[in-house]
């Protein structure tokens, strides 16, 4: 649990690129992708996201044990515009209000592509940047104040530390009587109360902590870092890595005939 | 190894300095007069109340926060502002102007770790005080060697270091900052008597080194005595007495003030506070009415991790976890003691709370008599929260924890109100451990020792023929230690039947009893038994 945010030991290459240069590739996919609903550009980026998936380490199973709530959500949506979107073409499947033609059916893929298509840059971005590395970029590189990227960086530790927490009160008020039993309503309160009891944690904790950094002389305008985030040529070609992926789905989209950008409407 | 020469001991005077909180009538600490001398070591003692960490935090330079205090001092005191009096000088300077010439280390371990990875951790105290990169690097390797980390590598995992390496670490980022005063408030009061040992050593080895100064607050004077070179008794702080009651070496003050320090309930070493005996010896045997079996523990493999599912490609199967011990057996009978001990990490209050009825076993059962169960069935982590509250009580080792309203006497109630009888016990609770003065407090404002009496005291307010406590005697000062064990002693008298998850050997002493004995964890052989005996009576 506590360990969910931190890459457990991945030693794959692109864990050592630099955290603003991976995020930039993923903004340029994202972007590419975002302009069109089509199965080709989505499809063509996707085949190039699944290659890049040994350079991060990341594996199906890992895949599907982070990223699946995205990719449910993507299937849905695949799913319902199938469905509900307009018929054009011959009729696949009719089902009272419901029905499926080749039309919907390739914009409810295209959909469906598309969404994991944009989802997995960022379940690849997660599962190969530390957040301490992250942090350090966006400090050092981004120019974001330190003050409020350490802070976050020292409290996000505290949010695994918080997940324990949540079960241990949940045993100790069931020691005191509080069940999970009984009506909604009484469900619903000994739940606030559980959530009351981690709060009032969560602050201690917090506190304490503010406490600590203080004594270790954080808060002051200037520091050094121990750690300097520097580019390197990994990143140039993490760069253009996002910048050809995106390149050949547009274009692909576009020799295949499927471009169809979301702003200009449907035909 | 060198380039310690940069560290200069630090100097303290306080001249009629006190505190007071922002929002509080009476001040923390008033007319305090002290003088330091730099390379000194010095174990500040007392009641609590008597202002130690509010010292300790002032040094630091972390108390209130600086606009408050700009505030008060131009404008009228007012009571929502924190007010500071007289003068607390390091090197002749306020300790906020002094950033980096104090380390404080705190009690709970958790919070005294910032950064996920050893290396960032430690250097973190150095960046701040804009130290040369180049210089951090060598200043965490030294640190690290220091406090005896130094055999893991920078990018070792914080979080999966035990409570004593997280103190040692904290030690290290304090060490890397070259400070001249080290303050220490209770720094091993949440650890393991190993973990004690490990930090307290590792502190004697630093100061040392540096020469550094010392101020450290601990109930526990044996730890600390043979370390420091000066005891200062501190007291609640009047407009007439002193703040500083006691001052001298070490074996004077102890001489002088024991009888005073014994009231107080600090921990003097060769003193181990009077309990009540058990009647009976240690209620084993002879006690024809005690004995009876109410609970029993099966081959029992216990993990605090519920069971995964897998994911899409294994068919959403169900996974146990790993128990952290397994092989399990024990008995809990009427009337007896049964002390779980082990080393760190031997899954010992994963088993008390798996016996408790708090976590599914993994393996295994625990299993309920007729005599205990009383019509509930026979698993009891199956029963409803109000039947296992009459059966079973469990008292976790954090108080707050298991706080449920905002005020002493509603918090007592909670139970019998839940279960619908047994009201009238409240009464008799109050009066035995010593909280009548408090019924309309707020729980969370209660210090430590009122919260421990509490937490036993709400739990027994159900009536549970079973308590079961982790590690109740943690932290806690001799005072209510010796209440606590007395209490105890006498619910074992009357029938309870008493588990407790304990390091404390003169805690379990009191209790009598067997002991269950834990092995060193070991993941990942199912069905192998863990190095247990029960059932071994405690000499």
């Amino acid at each position: 649990m506590r360990d969910a945010l931190t890459l457990r030991g991945n030693h794959a290459l692109l864990t050592r690129a630099n955290p603003l240069a991976k995020f930039s590739g993923v903004v340029l996919i994202t972007v590419a992708l975002a302009l069109s609903i089509d199965w080709v550009s989505a499809s063509v980026a996707l085949a190039f996201e699944l290659l890049l998936f040994p350079l991060a380490g990341l594996t199906l199973a890992l895949l599907w044990q982070r990223g699946w709530p995205l990719i449910l959500a993507a299937a849905m949506g695949g799913w319902s515009t199938a469905i509900l979107a307009p018929d054009h073409g011959r009729i696949l499947l009719d089902v009272g209000v419901w029905s499926i033609s080749e039309g919907s059916l390739q914009l409810g893929l295209g959909f469906l592509l598309r969404g994991l298509a944009i989802a997995l840059p960022a379940v690849l971005l997660m599962s190969c940047t530390d957040p301490t590395d992250l942090a350090d970029a966006l400090a050092q590189q981004a120019k974001l104040p330190h003050r409020f990227v350490l802070g976050t960086l020292a409290a996000m530790r505290l949010v695994g530390l918080m997940a324990e927490e949540w079960q241990t009160i949940g045993m100790a008020r069931r020691a005191r009587g509080v069940g999970s039993h009984g009506s909604p309503v009484q469900r619903l309160k000994a739940t606030l109360g559980q959530s009351f009891g981690l709060m009032v944690q969560a602050v201690r904790r917090a506190s304490r902590l503010a406490v600590t950094m203080e004594a270790r002389g954080f808060g002051g305008a200037q520091r050094t870092w121990a750690r300097k985030a520097t580019f390197s040529r990994l990143d140039a070609w993490v760069v253009l890595g996002g910048l050809l992926i995106s390149g050949a789905a547009v274009a692909a989209a576009m020799g295949a005939g499927t471009w169809n950008m979301v702003f200009l409407g449907q035909q | 190894m060198t380039s310690v020469d940069d560290v200069r001991p630090a100097a303290v005077t306080a001249r009629g300095w006190g505190w007071r909180h922002a929002g509080r009538a009476r001040p923390a600490v008033t007319g305090l007069d002290l003088d330091i001398r730099p390379g000194e070591r010095v174990l500040l003692l007392g009641p609590s109340g008597a202002g130690k960490s509010t010292l300790l935090h002032a040094l630091a330079g972390v108390l209130g926060d600086s606009t408050a205090a700009a505030a008060s001092a131009d404008a009228s005191a007012d009571a929502e502002d924190s007010d500071e009096t007289g003068s607390l000088l390091i090197d002749g300077a306020p300790p906020r102007a002094r950033r980096g010439r104090a380390g404080l280390m705190q009690q709970d371990p958790e919070t005294q770790v910032v950064l996920s990875r050893l290396g960032d951790d430690v250097a973190f105290g150095a960046e701040n005080l804009s130290v040369p990169p180049a210089d951090i690097w060598r200043r965490v390797g030294e640190a690290l060697d220091d406090v005896g980390l130094g055999g893991l590598p920078l990018q070792h995992p914080t979080s999966a270091l035990s409570g004593g390496q997280k103190q040692r670490l904290a030690l290290a980022g304090i060490l890397a900052m070259r400070p001249g005063l080290l303050l220490l408030d209770e720094p091993t009061a949440n650890l393991d008597p190993a973990g004690v040992l490990e930090v307290r050593d590792a502190v004697g080895r630093c100061l040392d080194k540096t020469g550094a100064t010392l101020v450290v607050v601990e109930h526990r004077v044996a730890v600390w005595k043979d370390l420091v070179d000066r005891i200062v008794v501190l007291q609640p702080g009047s407009a007439t007495d002193s703040a500083v009651l006691l001052d001298g070496p070490p074996d004077l003050v102890l001489e002088q003030a024991r009888d005073m320090l014994i009231a107080a309930g600090v921990w003097v070493p060769g003193h181990v506070p009077a309990t009540r005996a058990r009647r009976g010896g240690t209620g084993l045997e002879g006690d024809a009415g005690a004995g009876q079996l109410l609970l029993a523990a099966e081959e029992l493999a216990v993990s605090r991790e519920r069971p995964r599912r897998t994911g899409l490609l294994r068919g959403f199967r169900t996974v146990p976890p790993v128990p952290v011990q397994s092989g399990i057996t024990a008995q809990v009978r009427a009337g007896q003691a049964l002390t779980i001990t082990g080393p760190n990490g031997s899954g010992k209050s994963t088993f008390a709370l798996t016996l408790a009825g708090l976590l599914a076993p993994v393996a295994g059962a625990v299993s309920a008599t007729t005599e205990l169960s009383a019509g509930a069935g026979i698993d009891p982590y199956k029963w409803r929260a109000q039947q296992l509250i009459a059966r079973i009580g469990t008292v976790f080792q954090e108080p707050e924890h298991q706080f449920v309203t905002g005020r002493v006497l509603d918090e007592l109630m909670f139970g019998p109100r839940q279960l619908g009888r047994g009201e009238e016990r409240v009464d008799e609770l109050l009066e035995r451990l010593r909280l009548r003065e408090l019924v309309d407090a707020n729980p969370y404002t209660l210090s430590g020792g009122e919260k421990r009496r509490l937490s036993v005291a709400t739990v027994l307010a159900a009536h549970p023929q079973v308590l079961v406590l982790d590690e109740p005697t943690f932290g806690q000062d001799a005072n209510t230690w010796a209440e606590l064990a007395s209490f105890l002693s006498e619910l074992l008298d009357a029938g309870t039947a008493v588990v407790s998850v304990t390091h404390d050997a003169e805690f379990s002493e009191v209790l009598g009893g067997a002991e269950l004995k834990l092995g060193a964890p070991q993941p990942g052989v199912p069905g192998l038994p863990g190095r247990t005996n029960p059932g071994v009576a405690a000499p």
